[in-house]
């Protein structure tokens, strides 16, 4: 198995295209045919993505089952994992199979849906394996393609505004670092990311325009890939995208961008940005903490007033990404473990949630908080998932949820005390905003007179969330799993971070002396 | 002399071919044999491209270096040749339907094709001119070729207008740099500029330089274009679209490095200019646009924009990216033409975009082909036009001129917008509104699935072109 990076990142794209050239016809059996492929694509890569999981030695700092080849203008096609990256494939492999299941009920273009889905699978696992930066860009631009094309298609009412913002925002964005990726080849001389990791790239104080840029070019690097991943995580005040594109994307659609589009964002910091220009982001880390603080207290407030259930999750999502880009840029190993869990953790927390409003949604065709209410009187089972999901997005201890917030807090307080208790307070508000919708959606009376006749999940509705709910206990209760995994290799990035900032800080004792 | 007329017996050769096509034609039955003439020019084409491909080798040079042959002049001539094959091939159906379709048609294209072959391989300013004159002459009568039509005579109408006032300002540039220099060879210019770059040579590379930029249509010497891309029956502003550029691309970037090649930094400046001018305006005059022709107008506005960054590097990798530019830009451009000539609705061909509704529903292959054309125009990868964008971006980028950069790619958002608004109307218009129908054209068809293809596949390795494109360029800057 030399090459079984490859094949998991192109299994869904080859059944995309046998679906594309064979299938033919939009009548029930076509349909039918269109969905058991991509499920059978999208499980037999998860299947074969275990191997990866089994084979992948945790102790092992360097990067993994490495591919390499020439390509185009002396870039290369080279995948990889190290402990960093190798669960976030995982990620992506297993929530896949779910998205496919939970869009069982399409039925407008479904061919072109899983087509749509099965390439975005190809595209979001080669954002996780690429060892060049230009393969990187390829797989985190080409993305936008047929998300646009999902929020576009079968989207909500109002998808058109949604899915134009979605892409004009985040590739604003992107080219930004394109050049700032130009500039990193024309220094380096390679896209080799592996070398570039060991690149150092120049970070004396220089003046453009008569500013002076501290840090210097690590500075000017930093800011452009800031650019890309701050609107990809999203960042405030650059999240405006996310809760337009979540309101209209389909069910699956808002499952896909919360559980692993957004941590794209989060993986370009830990993979570009704090290694390859650690003064860039020691210079910056201050603004960056306070971006976070005041996402996770601004968004939590905004999610209080919400009307839409889609949309406070998503505004939730923003806040949950700042207790991310906060643990990251605390630069400890408590911050980025728990950065990392808190993604990983997020990931099955918040798809759930969607899948949560999904079930509901299906049925009564509506998102409206106030719609809703009592739904436990009909809906046992639903509203044991639904307050699960609720406690673990609050970070109740004993799921996943806690344990991310609670590195993350602790690593940050080490850096920056007074951000550590601004963010805290948005642990309250979180409980604050996810309680209340839970009780205005699931408790009281059964009083309107449309939910009279809802009726409970059905079986495949449970089997989607069977796995997730296991995920988040088994992460609460045993969060070592995770932790085990990428521990040596954040260990190794850490080392790798302060090193460079003590050498920078050496050199320019030597200048000013 | 035998020696000289060997090495540019292509050209010989395809003059001949116009003239013998003319008199048989006017002699016999005239327009009876449009079709056949159109048929064997193509074949001759791709004859002669494969020719020069395969065996030209080194660098040779004619009547005392008045014209050149090297691997420069054999990648334009190469891509000149195909796409006018292309293109003309393309254009029967559309032709004989509209009643267009005369024998004069073939052979005026041909004629403009030996005057861009000469353009590519001019080593002297003579040459350079009476290539330019050539094309250009045979491409004001194409323009007007609707001779009924008022938009169709205006467009040549305007053209030559213009195309006069360029090439005067052309002519005036040559005679000044004539005047400073005391040759027109491109050999003796580079020697004279180095030493000795006087006030009247500056002025005479000022103009030679705003003839340039109106023939590649570079703001602001763009104005005729849209009115031209708009009012020119649709399989000739295909025309213009391709072949015309490439050899406009190709004999800017000889004049810079042959007979400028010494004094980079006095041209650079105003190539950046000229490369940002047209990225914004393209990208911003594009998004109002409701017909295709116009709007393919500033999107090839817009493309001249990132094929000058290239230029404006002043550097081997800049006309190599350049090259690879153009040779993209060609092909997503036959594609993208196929595509409009495929639009009809009752039989009557449409350029409004509105029409272009729901089309996906209707035409699902020919939509998703257009999608992958339409994303690859715009520089989104992982479609070849990213990486013809990724080139010209490094090229800038190591010439020095990272704010070109810069502003490039924020020029290609906003481009991207008009591009995903055609996008949008065929996956998500209204579908109660009727949309386009008919249009099945088995040639048109196979252009357009190629020209998506290759968009697609040509990701692998670039068919080679990176590595002729870089031979190329090499014999060219030294």
């Amino acid at each position: 198995m030399d090459n079984l990076l490859s094949i998991v990142t192109f299994v869904p794209a080859l059944a995309a295209l046998i679906l594309g050239v064979f299938l033919r016809g939009e009548d029930a059996a076509a349909q039918r045919n269109a969905k058991w492929v991509a499920m059978f694509a999208t499980s037999a890569t998860f299947l074969v993505s275990l191997f990866i999981l089994f084979e992948f030695d945790p102790g092992n700092t360097g990067f993994q089952f490495v591919e390499e080849a020439e390509w185009l203008l002396g870039l290369q096609y080279k995948m990889g994992v190290d402990g960093i990256s190798v669960l976030f494939v995982m990620l992506t492999t297993f929530m896949m199979p779910l998205v496919i299941a939970a869009s069982w009920n399409v039925e407008t273009r479904v061919k072109e849906y899983m087509i749509a889905f099965l390439l975005l699978e190809t595209l979001m696992l080669g954002v996780f394996m690429a060892l060049d930066l230009v393969l990187f860009y390829l797989f985190f631009e080409a993305g936008l393609i047929p998300m646009f094309l999902i929020i576009g298609i079968w989207g909500g009412a109002n998808r058109i505004y949604a899915s134009f913002k979605f892409f004009l925002y985040t590739f604003l964005g992107s080219v930004l670092m394109l050049v700032a990726m130009v500039g990193m080849f024309a220094d380096a001389g390679t896209t080799d990311i592996e070398r570039l990791l060991t690149h150092n790239f120049a970070s004396e104080t220089f003046s453009v325009l008569g500013v002076q840029i501290i840090g210097g070019m690590q500075t000017m690097l930093f800011v452009a890939f800031f650019a890309s991943f701050a609107v990809k995580m999203p960042m405030w005040p650059v999240h405006t995208w996310l809760p337009d594109a979540h309101v209209q994307a389909p069910t699956a659609g808002s499952v896909v961008l919360a559980a692993i589009l957004l941590k794209m964002g989060g993986y370009g910091f830990l993979r570009f940005s704090i290694p390859m220009f650690p003064v860039g982001s020691e210079v910056l880390t201050p603004m960056v903490l306070w971006m976070s603080a005041i996402a996770i207290v601004y968004t939590s407030l905004v999610a209080l007033v919400q009307e839409d259930m889609k949309k406070l999750i998503a505004y939730s999502s923003v806040a949950h990404m700042g207790f991310v880009t906060m643990g990251i840029f605390a630069a400890n190993q408590q911050g980025i473990d728990g950065a990392i869990f808190q993604m990983l953790s997020h990931g099955f927390i918040s798809g759930a949630l969607f899948l949560c409003v999904g079930v509901i949604y299906d049925r009564m065709h509506t998102r409206d908080i106030d719609a809703y209410g009592g739904l436990v009187n009909r809906m046992p089972a639903y509203a044991l998932i639904f307050m699960l999901f609720t406690m673990a997005n609050v970070g109740l201890p004993g799921t996943s949820g806690f344990v991310g917030e609670f590195l993350t807090l602790m690593a940050v307080f080490q850096v920056n005390t007074w951000v550590a208790a601004v963010a805290t307070t948005g642990v309250i508000l979180s409980a604050g905003y996810a309680l209340w919708l839970y009780r205005r959606v699931v408790m009281g009376d059964l009083i309107k007179e449309s939910l009279k006749s809802i009726t409970d999940m059905s079986s495949r509705e449970r089997a989607i969330f069977a796995p997730l709910v296991v995920m988040t206990i088994l992460l609460g209760v045993y969060p070592a799993l995770i932790l085990d995994m990428i521990g040596p290799s954040v260990a190794a990035l850490v080392t790798q971070y302060d090193t460079a900032l003590a050498a920078a800080e050496a050199a320019t004792k030597l200048v000013s002396n | 002399m035998a020696a000289d007329l060997i090495i540019i017996l292509p050209e010989i050769l395809l003059a001949a071919f116009a003239m013998l096509g003319l008199l048989g034609a006017v002699y016999t039955v005239k327009d009876g044999l449009a079709s056949a003439i159109l048929w064997a020019t193509a074949a001759v084409f791709i004859a002669l491209a494969a020719w020069i491909g395969v065996t030209g080798s080194g660098t040779n040079v004619a009547f005392d270096g008045m014209f050149v042959d090297d691997g420069f002049s054999r990648f334009a001539k190469v891509v000149i040749l195909l796409s006018a094959a292309s293109v003309l091939l393309m254009s029967e159906g559309y032709m004989r339907a509209k009643g267009l379709l005369r024998f004069e048609y073939p052979m005026l294209v041909v004629l403009s094709v030996v005057g861009m072959m000469m353009m590519v391989s001019a080593g002297d300013l003579m040459a350079l001119y009476m290539g330019l004159e050539l094309q250009s002459l045979a491409l004001y009568v194409v323009a007007s070729l609707r001779r009924d039509s008022v938009k169709s005579t205006e467009a040549g109408l305007k053209y030559f207008v213009l195309g006069a006032l360029s090439s005067g300002l052309l002519l005036y540039g040559a005679s000044l740099v004539y005047g400073s220099t005391g040759t027109t060879l491109f050999s003796g210019i580079v020697q004279v500029a180095q030493d000795d770059m006087s006030l009247g040579l500056l002025f005479g590379l000022v103009f030679l330089m705003s003839g340039f930029a109106f023939k590649v249509s570079a703001v602001p010497f763009h104005m005729w274009t849209p009115d031209v891309y708009e009012g020119s029956p649709t399989p000739v502003t295909a025309f213009f679209a391709t072949a015309p550029k490439v050899a406009a691309m190709g004999l800017f970037a000889r004049v810079m490095h042959d007979a400028f090649g010494g004094v980079v930094a006095d041209w650079q400046q105003i190539m950046a200019l000229l490369s940002v001018l047209s990225m914004f305006l393209g990208a911003f005059a594009a998004i109002g646009q409701s017909n295709i022709k116009r709007l393919m107008a500033f999107s090839s506005i817009a493309h001249m924009g990132y094929a000058l960054m290239g230029l404006a590097a002043g550097t081997v990798l800049g006309v190599q990216a350049m090259l690879i530019y153009m040779a993209i830009y060609v092909t997503m451009n036959v594609g993208t033409f196929a595509f409009i000539l495929m639009m009809e609705k009752d039989g009557q061909p449409v350029t409004e975009i509105a029409s272009l509704n729901m089309f996906s529903k209707s035409e699902s292959g020919k939509a998703l082909a257009m999608l992958v054309l339409l994303f690859s125009l715009a520089g989104v990868p992982p479609f070849l036009g990213f990486f013809g964008k990724l080139y010209v971006l490094r090229a800038a980028f190591e010439g020095g001129l990272a704010w070109l950069a810069v502003a490039g790619v924020i020029a290609s958002v906003i481009g991207a917008y008009y591009y995903l608004r055609i996008v949008f109307l065929m996956y998500f218009g209204d579908p109660s509104k009727e949309g386009l129908n008919g249009g099945k054209s088995p040639v048109l068809w196979t252009f357009l699935m190629a020209s998506a293809v290759i968009m697609v596949v040509g990701v692998v390795n670039m068919f080679g072109v990176e590595g002729m494109a870089a031979m190329a360029a090499a014999t060219l800057v030294n």
